[in-house]
């Protein structure tokens, strides 16, 4: 495959849609789907069939809001409906070339307007089973141009001036991974793709996968060509066959077309990639265990150094990087590193998916640049608090991420900003809480969830965790005393400092913010034996009072 | 030195073959366990000890190591499922949106705890650590359809439904 046989295929795929008139797009991803989008589009299919009209009836990935589902989207109006059901085929398809139909119309301009999209340009816009789609959409254009056009050290140089961060949550400098991957010395080595999106609430990688595919690999084979490897694996959680299914039929069509496989582009490189199966293991994000989980041993992590860039799966010089991360990688060589470095804030570039999801509006994918704040994702973007509830705070970073509370939402969204705020920019899921939620209970929540995913290699993190939990749950059932919380507070810096990975380092962090930033609430559970927020049964309590 | 054979299938069941496919795939490499596993289980439904051994003995992996993998991973179930199943997911999102009421529910329909299989071997009981459905939370998956916005009511129903099949 070359540039030029690229580019046919993109001038066939526009030839062929110049044929139709509309195009009717369905949002197939998991949340429109459970709302019966699959017979949607039959439907849509069979009316635009009967109709005469010349329409094409496309299935895509994740549109956005999905709390809107399921959503159509009618080009070239960009007219967007929501909560369509099956029984409005009909109408829609006959309302082509009219006005369109108000009583679905979607008014998300300010939800749209304030969003940015790299990693999601494609999102809504593609069928993603289909290569074709994704070439016409510039895609494999970067992979081929670095091939062709530019040197390892090159490619490696345009990363770094694009100041791109890992998006998987750290946020290591991605051009300095790959640096020292490249640098590295060996003749074999791997390139891995994160796709163990383990944090509960957290769904924006699923989304790439399953709804933009290619973009993925895309970014992967460009890695591999920077830094040497000729062998690739995709890491994903069992627990999401679409994207499983969805990713396998991408690598099949990449092959297919030489994208994948031997002396791809015509020229001497070689690179292919393999899917391996995660089970269930929050663990497995973490680099170490990860690789422990690929050579399918169990998942538990070892100390480093050595760094897997020097040695990691089976021995050999790796390359970790998260889909997110991977998903930036051709928009970046396309469009060069400095357009991506004017985007963002001083020390995040570019910018990043959050999944919105708890008490909130416009629950969904958002994608905005690095720096917004808080608020206007939460209040503008997501439509604030629902149901005349008042907003409490926002959980980012999963189980090592921490809790905002509303005093914090004018700062704007960075690396740093978060971890100075107790928080970590995560891998990108944001639960919105309201006043129905006690942020003890919610704190116990994430340690239960710490306490069943610790390894139990080392002794800090697995009777830490387990530690905490029972202080929690005494506070949480009103048996609590405020030496418990001091207690509580001593476990946490021990089981910070003391912990051999990310998992346990980071396990403290949502009881540290609650107890920084919602205190009050701690001690009304241990002096008042009271829960505010109605979540806490203090039976227990009464009990003892009786 | 000899070569190794492999040990012969545990029966003539034809799952076994396409667990020993998966196997041959990668030459009958140690690290070819996990994805072994997940064969076995995508084919049986759970993972015996027969079955065990059988890829253990095939990847000439100690059966020790090949149990605590098994039991490391969530995924992994060493007890056959119900004829159905509902699994709630306990993720964030979920959570904060009640799926305790959920479990609560099914637990009270049912009589038996999460992780576990009614005595008429007819629903099982289980939980998730995250779906990504979270958009449509609190989430179950009934029978691994995704079902969002679920009342402990739905969730009594769809059981009721089942348990009189």
């Amino acid at each position: 495959m070359t540039i030029e046989e690229l580019e046919q295929i993109a001038k066939n795929v526009q030839q062929e849609n110049a044929g139709y008139d509309y195009e009717v797009n369905v949002c197939l991803d998991l949340a429109c789907a459970s709302q019966g989008a699959d017979k949607l589009r039959e439907a849509l299919a069979k009316a635009a069939e009967a109709s005469g009209k010349r329409v094409l009836v496309r299935r895509t990935g994740c549109m956005g809001p999905c709390s809107h589902g399921p959503l159509v989207r009618v080009d070239p109006e960009k007219t967007l409906y929501h909560r369509v059901k099956a029984d409005k085929a009909g109408a829609i398809v006959e309302s082509l070339g009219r006005a369109p139909l108000p009583e679905l119309q979607c008014d998300l301009n300010e939800h749209f307007d304030r969003q940015v999209r790299v990693v999601l340009e494609n999102a809504g816009q593609i069928d993603p089973e289909k290569i074709e789609d994704y070439i016409a959409h510039d895609g494999y254009k970067a992979l081929l141009t670095v091939l062709t056009e530019m040197t390892p050290d090159g490619v490696v140089h345009r990363i770094t001036e694009s100041g791109l961060r890992g998006r998987g949550g750290g946020g290591y400098p991605t051009g300095l991974k790959w640096g020292t991957v490249a640098k590295a010395a060996g003749e074999t080595k791997y390139v891995i793709c994160n796709g163990d999106e383990g944090d509960p609430g957290a769904f924006m990688d699923r989304s790439v996968m399953e709804g933009d595919p290619h973009r993925v690999i895309e970014g992967m084979a460009i890695a591999a060509y920077a830094v040497g490897a000729s062998k690739g694996f995709i890491y994903v959680r069992a627990e999401y066959p679409v994207a499983v299914s969805r990713l396998t039929t991408a690598l099949r069509e990449a092959r297919r077309h030489g994208l994948l496989g031997n002396n791809i582009g015509a020229t001497p490189f070689n690179f292919d990639i393999e899917i391996r199966l995660g089970a269930g293991a929050f663990v497995c994000g973490e680099e170490t265990a990860l690789l422990a989980s690929i050579e399918g041993r169990r998942g538990t992590p070892r100390p480093r150094p050595p760094f897997p860039a020097a040695s990691g799966l089976f021995g050999k010089p790796t390359l970790i990087n998260n889909v997110e991360t991977y998903a930036n990688i051709a928009p970046i060589v396309r469009n060069g590193g400095k357009w991506f470095h004017d985007m963002g804030s001083e020390r995040s570039k570019g910018t990043k998916v959050f999944a919105l999801t708890g008490k909130i509006t416009n629950t969904g994918l958002v994608e905005v640049p690095m720096g917004i704040k808080l608020r206007e994702i939460i209040e503008t973007i997501g439509g604030g608090v629902p149901g005349g509830h008042k907003f409490k705070a926002v959980q980012t970073g999963g189980p090592s991420g921490g809790c905002i509370p509303a005093e914090m939402l004018d700062v704007g969204v960075s690396y740093d900003a978060l971890l100075k705020m107790g928080s970590i920019m995560g891998s990108g899921g944001m639960i919105v809480m309201d006043d129905t939620s006690c942020m003890v209970n919610v704190a116990r929540f994430f340690i239960e969830f710490c306490m069943s995913e610790s390894c139990g290699k080392c002794i800090p993190c697995r009777a830490g965790t387990s530690q905490m939990h029972t202080l929690l749950t005494r506070i949480c059932s009103g048996q609590g005393t405020m030496d418990d919380l001091e207690l509580l507070e001593e476990l946490c810096i021990t089981v910070k400092e003391a912990s051999l990975c990310g998992l346990g380092q980071t396990a403290p962090n949502p009881v540290l913010s609650t107890l920084k930033y919602f205190r009050h609430e701690y001690t009304e559970h241990i002096l008042e034996k009271r829960c505010s927020a109605g979540v806490c049964q203090m039976e227990a309590a009464v009990e003892v009072m009786a | 030195m000899s070569t190794f054979m492999p040990p012969p299938l545990p029966s003539d069941d034809k799952r076994w073959k396409i667990v020993n496919g998966t196997m041959r795939k990668s030459g009958f490499a140690r690290h070819a366990l996990i994805e072994t596993l997940h064969t076995v289980q995508s084919s049986f439904g759970y993972l015996d000890d027969d079955a065990i051994r059988f890829v253990a003995s095939s990847l000439r992996v100690p059966l020790s190591q090949a149990y605590g993998v098994v039991t490391f991973y969530h995924y992994f179930s060493l007890k056959p499922p119900g004829k159905h199943t509902a699994t709630v997911c306990a993720g964030t999102a979920c959570y904060i949106k009640g799926a305790d009421k959920l479990i609560a529910a099914a637990e009270k329909k049912l009589g038996i705890g999460q992780g576990q299989t009614t005595s008429d071997g007819q629903i099982s009981l289980m939980t998730a650590r995250c779906v990504g459905a979270c958009s449509r939370s609190p989430v179950a998956l009934c029978d691994g359809e995704v079902v969002g916005e679920m009342t402990p009511e739905m969730m009594t129903e769809q059981l009721e439904k089942w348990s009189v099949e």
